[in-house]
C-alpha cells in the first residue's frame, strides 16, 4: 500500500510568497491494523532488552608523534670557571683564587662561616646523639592492661527445681563442650523430685545441653578420660562409681556394685595415667580412697584408707574431700580431708602403713580444693576455710605463702596451667578472684561478681583463657580472661620458682627455730630433777594464773604494811594519815607498775586476764 | 688574610675532620684541603644540593632561610655551611 499525497502547483505561482493560513484538518489516509497479520508473528514475552540512560559517547584514537628520550647522568668536571680562565692551566687557575681570597667580602665571609662550622664539629665530637642507647633491652615494654575478665556465657540449669553445680570438667580435645555434675549437698535436704541428671553443654548452644547423663543417684563430680574424649567417670551422692560412653548413650555404662563402693558420696574422682587409660582413682567421706579399672567396675582394684595414725582403722580415718594427682609424678596423690588436714601418700608403697607418707596441716575446715602448680609440682595450692594457702612438700609444719582470712569461706580454687604465679578461687558469696602473685599478693589481682548466689565449684581450661565456675542454683559461667593473665610473661617463672623458694627457705629457719626451742625445752626439763620444775614445764594454765596471782596479791599487802608501819612512826594528824593511805594507794598504783615492768612473760599475759 | 689561614687550619685540627673547603658560588673550589678530583665532585654536587635545600626551606616558609645543613652517612658527615657567595664544606667522622 503505498502512502501517496499529490501536491499541486501552478506554473505562474512558482516563487510566490507563501501565505500560510490555518486550515482544519484532513484525514489523508487511515489504515486500520489488519489482525491477520499477527499470524504471521509469534509474541515475544516477555523481553530482554538493555537500556541505558546515559549521554551516548564514542572512543577515538590517535597517534602522536614520537617523542625520543634518554636518560644520561650529568658529570661535574670542573666549576663554572669564569671565561678568561682556562681551568686546564695551573697558572691562571692559581691566580684566580689567590684574587678572591685577597676579597674582604671572602675573609668576613670565612670567618663567619668558620665559627658555625667549629660549633657543629665540636657538637660532633662531643656526644653520638644517632648512638643506639638501648640496645640490650630487647623490645617495647609490655603495654600494661589492666587485668579484666567478661562473662561470654551463662548455662542455666534447665530443670525447675535447682541444683548445685558441683564439678565442671573440660572435654579434652579442643575443649568445646563442658560436662557440669549437678546435685544437692545439703544432707538429706535434697528436694523431692529433683532431677538426677547431669548434662554436656555444648560451649556454643546455651540454651539446650547437648547430652544428658542419667545416673541413679545425683554426680557430684564428673571427669572426661583425658584418653578417650566419649568416655566420662561420674561419682555419685550414694557413694558409687559410675562410668559413660557418649557414643552409646546417656545411660550409664558402667556401675560399681554398692557393696564395694563408698559409704559416703564420692567427693574425688580423677583417671590415672595408664597405659590402657581405663584406671581411675577415687575418694570419699568415709575415709577410703579406692582404684578402680573402668574394664572391671564391680569391684576396686586397691582400697587405702586415710587412717594418719597410719593403724588402718576405718574409725580413725578422715573424710577425703579433694583428691590431686599429678600425671608427672604417678605414684603420689594427695588428698585434702574434712579435718583441713593434708595426706600425702605414696601409692607403690610395699605396706599399707607406708602408703601415708606426712600430712600437711593448717586449714580450720575442710580442704575443697587441692592441686600442685603445673610448673613447680613440688608446690601446691589448698582452698579451705576463709583463706588460701601455698604449700612446699619441704616444709611440712606450715604453708608457705597463705592469703588472709577472707569474709565468706572460700570452695574451690585452681591454678592457671599456663602462668606459674597465677591461681584463681571462688567464694560462697559469688566472687572469683583471680591472684597473681607476681603483681601483688596481699590482695587478688582481680575480684569479679560473678552471680549473686554462692561459687561452687570453677575449672581452667588448658589454654588458661576461658574460666568456667559453677553455682548453687546450677548456673555455669563462662568467662574469658585478658590476655596479660592468660599469657606467660617474661622471667615469670624465675621470679616464681624464686619466690616460693623464697618463702620455703624462711619456712624451714622458722621450723628450725621451733625445733630448737622445743629441744631447749625438754633439755631444761629433763635436767633438774625438781618436781615442781616438771609442773611448771607441764604448763598447766589454771595453776600458772592461780600462782601469779597469789605472787601479785602477797608482794602488795607487804608493801601495804611497811607503808602503814611507816605512817604509824611518823606523827600522823588524821588528815596526812589519810593523805598517807592515799599516797599508800598511789604508790600502790605505782608499785602495781613496777610489778607489770619487771613481771615475767608468762606472769605478764597472766596479769592481762586478770585485769580485764 | 692569616686569619682565615688560622680558621681554616684550626678546623681542620679538630678531631674526625678529614678535610675542609671553601666553595665559591660558581662552584669553583677557593681552599681545599683534599685532592683535586675529589674538591671538584664534593664542591659540584653540594653546590646543587645546598640550593636545593635552600629554596625548600624558603619555599615552605618565604621568611625562613638555611642556616647549616647536614648530611650523615654511614661513614662520616658532611657539613655545609652556606652563605650568599661562598660554601665552606667539612667533612668529618664523629664515630668515638
Amino acid at each position: 500500500m503505498e502512502i501517496v499525497y499529490v501536491y499541486v502547483k501552478k506554473r505562474s505561482e512558482f516563487g510566490k510568497q507563501c501565505n500560510f493560513s490555518d486550515r482544519q484538518a484532513e484525514l489523508n489516509i487511515d489504515i486500520s491494523p489488519n489482525p491477520e497479520l499477527s499470524s504471521l508473528y509469534v509474541e515475544r514475552n516477555p523481553v530482554d532488552t538493555g537500556i541505558q540512560c546515559s549521554t551516548s559517547m564514542s572512543e577515538h584514537e590517535a597517534n602522536t608523534e614520537r617523542f625520543e628520550m634518554e636518560s644520561c647522568g650529568v658529570n661535574h668536571i670542573e666549576g663554572g670557571w669564569p671565561k678568561d680562565v682556562n681551568p686546564l692551566e695551573l697558572e691562571q687557575t692559581i691566580r684566580f683564587r689567590k684574587k678572591v681570597e685577597k676579597d674582604e667580602n671572602y675573609i668576613n665571609t670565612v670567618m663567619q662561616l668558620g665559627s658555625i662550622m667549629e660549633h657543629c664539629i665540636k657538637q660532633n665530637n662531643a656526644i653520638d646523639i644517632y648512638e643506639e642507647y638501648f640496645d640490650d633491652e630487647d623490645g617495647v615494654e609490655v603495654t600494661e592492661e589492666a587485668p579484666s575478665a567478661k562473662t561470654i556465657n551463662v548455662f542455666r540449669d534447665p530443670q525447675e527445681i535447682k541444683r548445685t553445680a558441683t564439678h565442671l570438667s573440660w572435654h579434652p580435645d579442643g575443649n568445646r563442650k563442658l560436662a557440669v555434675a549437678y546435685s544437692c549437698l545439703n544432707f538429706q535436704r535434697a528436694p523431692m523430685g529433683m532431677s538426677y541428671e547431669s548434662y554436656i553443654w555444648d560451649l556454643e548452644n546455651p540454651n539446650r545441653p547437648e547430652i544428658a547423663l542419667k545416673p541413679s543417684s545425683p554426680l557430684i563430680t564428673l571427669e572426661y578420660n583425658p584418653k578417650d574424649s566419649h568416655v566420662l567417670l561420674g561419682g555419685c551422692y550414694n557413694g558409687q562409681i559410675a562410668c559413660w560412653d557418649t557414643r552409646k548413650g546417656s545411660l550409664v555404662a558402667e556401675l560399681s556394685t554398692i557393696e564395694f563402693s563408698h559409704r559416703d558420696p564420692v567427693y574425688g574422682t580423677i583417671w590415672l595415667q595408664s597405659k590402657t587409660g581405663t584406671e581411675c582413682f577415687s575418694a570419699s567421706t568415709d575415709g577410703q580412697v579406692m582404684w578402680w579399672d573402668i574394664r572391671k567396675i564391680s569391684e576396686p582394684t586397691e582400697v587405702v584408707i586415710m587412717d594418719i595414725s597410719r593403724k588402718e582403722q576405718l574409725e580413725n580415718a578422715l573424710g577425703a574431700i579433694s583428691l590431686e594427682f599429678e600425671s608427672t609424678l604417678p605414684t603420689k596423690f594427695m588428698v585434702g580431708t574434712e579435718q583441713g588436714i593434708v595426706i600425702s601418700c605414696n601409692r607403690k608403697a610395699k605396706t599399707s602403713a607406708e602408703k601415708i607418707v606426712c600430712t600437711f596441716s593448717g586449714h580450720h575446715g575442710p580442704i575443697y580444693a587441692l592441686q600442685r602448680n603445673p610448673f613447680y609440682p613440688k608446690n601446691f595450692l589448698t582452698v579451705g576455710d576463709w583463706t588460701a594457702r601455698i604449700w612446699s612438700e619441704d616444709s611440712r609444719e606450715s604453708s608457705i605463702m597463705w592469703t588472709r582470712y577472707h569474709m565468706s569461706y572460700l570452695s574451690d580454687g585452681a591454678w592457671s596451667p599456663v602462668r606459674p604465679a597465677v591461681f584463681f578461687t571462688t567464694k560462697m558469696d559469688g566472687t572469683l578472684d583471680i591472684w597473681d602473685l607476681v603483681f601483688k599478693q596481699c590482695d587478688p589481682a582481680l575480684s569479679l561478681k560473678v552471680c549473686d548466689e554462692a561459687l561452687f565449684c570453677l575449672r581452667v581450661q588448658d589454654t588458661g583463657c576461658l574460666i568456667a565456675c559453677g553455682s548453687q542454683l546450677g548456673t555455669t559461667t563462662l568467662l574469658e580472661v585478658s590476655s596479660s593473665l592468660s599469657t606467660l610473661q617474661r622471667n615469670e617463672k624465675n621470679i616464681a620458682s624464686s619466690m616460693f623458694e623464697r618463702e620455703t627457705r624462711r619456712e624451714k629457719i622458722l621450723e628450725a627455730r621451733h625445733r630448737e626451742m622445743r629441744l631447749k625445752e625438754k633439755g631444761k626439763a629433763e635436767g633438774k630433777d625438781d618436781d615442781q620444775r616438771d609442773e611448771e614445764a607441764a604448763l598447766n594454765l589454771e595453776e600458772l594464773v592461780t600462782k601469779a596471782e597469789q605472787e601479785f596479791f602477797d608482794v602488795i599487802f607487804s608493801e601495804l604494811k611497811k607503808k602503814e608501819a611507816e605512817a604509824l612512826k611518823k606523827k600522823p594528824k588524821p588528815k596526812k594519815a589519810s593523805v598517807e593511805t592515799d599516797g599508800g594507794e598511789e604508790m600502790l598504783g605505782e608499785v602495781i607498775g613496777e610489778e607489770e615492768d619487771t613481771g615475767e612473760d608468762v606472769g605478764g599475759e597472766e596479769r592481762e586476764d586478770v585485769s580485764t | 688574610m692569616t686569619e682565615v689561614e688560622e680558621t681554616l687550619k684550626r678546623i681542620q685540627s679538630h678531631k674526625g675532620v678529614i678535610g675542609t673547603m671553601v666553595v665559591n658560588a660558581e662552584g669553583i673550589p677557593i681552599r681545599t684541603t683534599l685532592d683535586n678530583s675529589t674538591t671538584v665532585q664534593y664542591a659540584g654536587l653540594l653546590h646543587q644540593l645546598t640550593m636545593k635545600a635552600k629554596s625548600t626551606v624558603r619555599d615552605i616558609d618565604p621568611q625562613n632561610d638555611m642556616t647549616f645543613l647536614r648530611i650523615r652517612s654511614k661513614k662520616h658527615e658532611i657539613m655545609v655551611a652556606p652563605d650568599k657567595e661562598y660554601l665552606l664544606i667539612v667533612i668529618q667522622n664523629p664515630c668515638e
